[in-house]
C-alpha cells in the first residue's frame, strides 16, 4: 500500500498515534540510557563513544553488557560476539514482524529492522495481531522518539556520569522486567499462551542456573517456540488450509 | 580509528543482522507453513518472558509485590497504566523493604 495513498492529515494522526504509543517504552528506557551512559564513562569509554555505541546498536541490555566486558579488558571479539549474543532474540522477531511489513518499500523495510527493538515488536505485532495494518508512519511514530531519547539520554548519562543518585530506591534496575510482564500480559488472549509462558520461563531459568547469561533468553525462547510448532497447529488457531504470503 | 571505534562498529553490524536475519531466511519462502507459523505467533509471549522469569527468580519481596500488581493491573488498564502502577509498588515497597 502506498504512503501517497494517505492524505497528509491522516499520515500525522498515524505518527502521532504512534509517539503516544512510545512514551510508556521512552518513560522506561530513559533511566537505563542514563545508567549506560554513566557506566560507559566508567569504564573507560569516552563521551562520543557512548553517543555512537548507542546510536548505532541501540540494544540496552547488549550494551550493558558489552560494556560491562569492555571495563574488564575482554578481547574484542568477544565483546562483540557477547553482544551478539544478547540481541540473538530479534532474530525471532525480525522472522515474526517480516510478515506484517513485506509491502513496505526495501528502504522502508531496511530502517523498520534497524529500530526493531523489544517493544517495538511487540506493539507492532499486537496492532497486525488486531487486524490492523502496521504502517511505516505509524512504526516510525512508535520507534522514533525511543530512539532519539535513548540517544540523548545515553549523552546525558555520560556527561552527568556518577551524579544519579541511589538506583536502587528509585527502583531503575528493576523497571525493565516490570515493563515487559506488561507486554507479555498484552498476548495473554493468544492461543497457547499460558503453556508457551510457562514452558519459556522454566526454560529459561533452568538455562540461566546451567548455561548462564544470555544464552537462557535464546534457549528459554526457543522452547517456547518449539512447544508451539510440535503441538497440532489447530491448538495454536492456523488453519492448516490457508495460505500465506511471504 | 581507536579499537573502541571498531568494536562498537562490529556490534553494529552484529546488532542489524540479528534484527534483519530472521526477515531474510523467511523471505525465502513462498509458502509459510502452519507449524512455523504457529512458532512465529508464540515468539512474542516465549521471547519477552525469558526477559522475565529469571529476574523473578533472583527478586525480593518489593518486586514481586510489584510484578503482581503489574499482573492485575494489565487484566484492567493499558501499558501505560499497569507500567505506572507497577512501578509505583516498587518505589514504595523499596523505602519499607531493603
Amino acid at each position: 500500500m502506498a504512503v501517497e495513498a494517505v492524505s497528509e492529515g491522516s499520515a500525522a494522526s498515524e505518527f502521532w498515534q504512534g509517539v503516544r504509543l512510545s512514551l510508556p517504552v521512552v518513560v522506561a528506557s530513559g533511566p537505563f540510557a542514563m545508567l549506560f551512559g554513566a557506566l560507559a564513562i566508567d569504564n573507560g569509554f569516552s563521551v562520543f563513544e557512548a553517543f555512537l555505541i548507542s546510536a548505532a546498536v541501540f540494544g540496552g541490555a547488549s550494551q550493558m553488557v558489552g560494556i560491562e566486558l569492555f571495563g574488564h579488558h575482554v578481547a574484542p571479539w568477544l565483546i562483540v560476539l557477547s553482544i551478539f549474543a544478547v540481541n540473538f532474540r530479534h532474530v525471532l522477531y525480525s522472522a515474526g514482524i517480516g510478515r506484517r511489513i513485506a509491502h513496505w518499500p526495501l528502504v522502508q523495510q531496511a530502517l523498520g529492522y534497524f529500530i526493531l527493538t523489544d517493544p517495538q515488536f511487540a506493539i507492532a505485532e499486537a496492532k497486525a495481531e488486531a487486524g490492523e495494518r502496521v504502517g511505516f508512519i505509524w512504526y516510525l511514530g512508535l520507534g522514533l522518539p525511543v530512539y532519539v531519547f535513548w540517544v540523548i539520554e545515553t549523552v546525558i548519562g555520560a556527561l552527568l556520569g556518577k551524579l544519579i543518585p541511589d538506583t536502587s530506591a528509585l527502583g531503575i534496575d528493576f523497571l525493565l522486567p516490570i515493563y515487559f510482564l506488561g507486554l507479555v500480559m498484552g498476548f495473554r488472549k493468544r492461543p497457547l499462551w499460558l503453556p508457551i509462558v510457562a514452558v519459556s520461563a522454566a526454560a529459561s531459568i533452568l538455562a540461566y542456573k546451567t548455561v548462564g547469561s544470555p544464552w537462557h533468553v535464546t534457549i528459554g525462547a526457543l522452547a517456547g517456540v518449539l512447544l508451539a510448532v510440535i503441538l497440532p497447529p489447530r491448538h495454536s488457531g492456523v488453519e492448516p488450509q490457508m495460505e500465506h504470503e511471504v | 580509528m581507536s579499537t573502541t571505534f571498531w568494536i562498537i562498529l562490529a556490534a553494529a553490524v552484529a546488532t542489524y543482522f540479528t534484527r534483519i536475519g530472521g526477515h531474510l531466511v523467511m523471505s525465502r519462502f513462498e509458502r509459510i507453513h502452519p507449524r512455523v507459523e504457529a512458532g512465529l505467533n508464540a515468539v512474542p509471549a516465549a521471547v519477552l518472558t525469558t526477559l522475565v522469569a529469571p529476574a523473578v527468580l533472583t527478586a525480593g519481596p518489593a518486586e514481586w509485590a510489584a510484578l503482581v500488581v503489574t499482573a492485575l493491573a494489565s487484566l484492567r488498564g493499558g501499558l501505560m497504566t499497569m507500567f505506572l502502577a507497577g512501578a509505583a509498588v516498587l518505589i514504595l515497597c523499596r523505602q519499607f523493604v531493603g
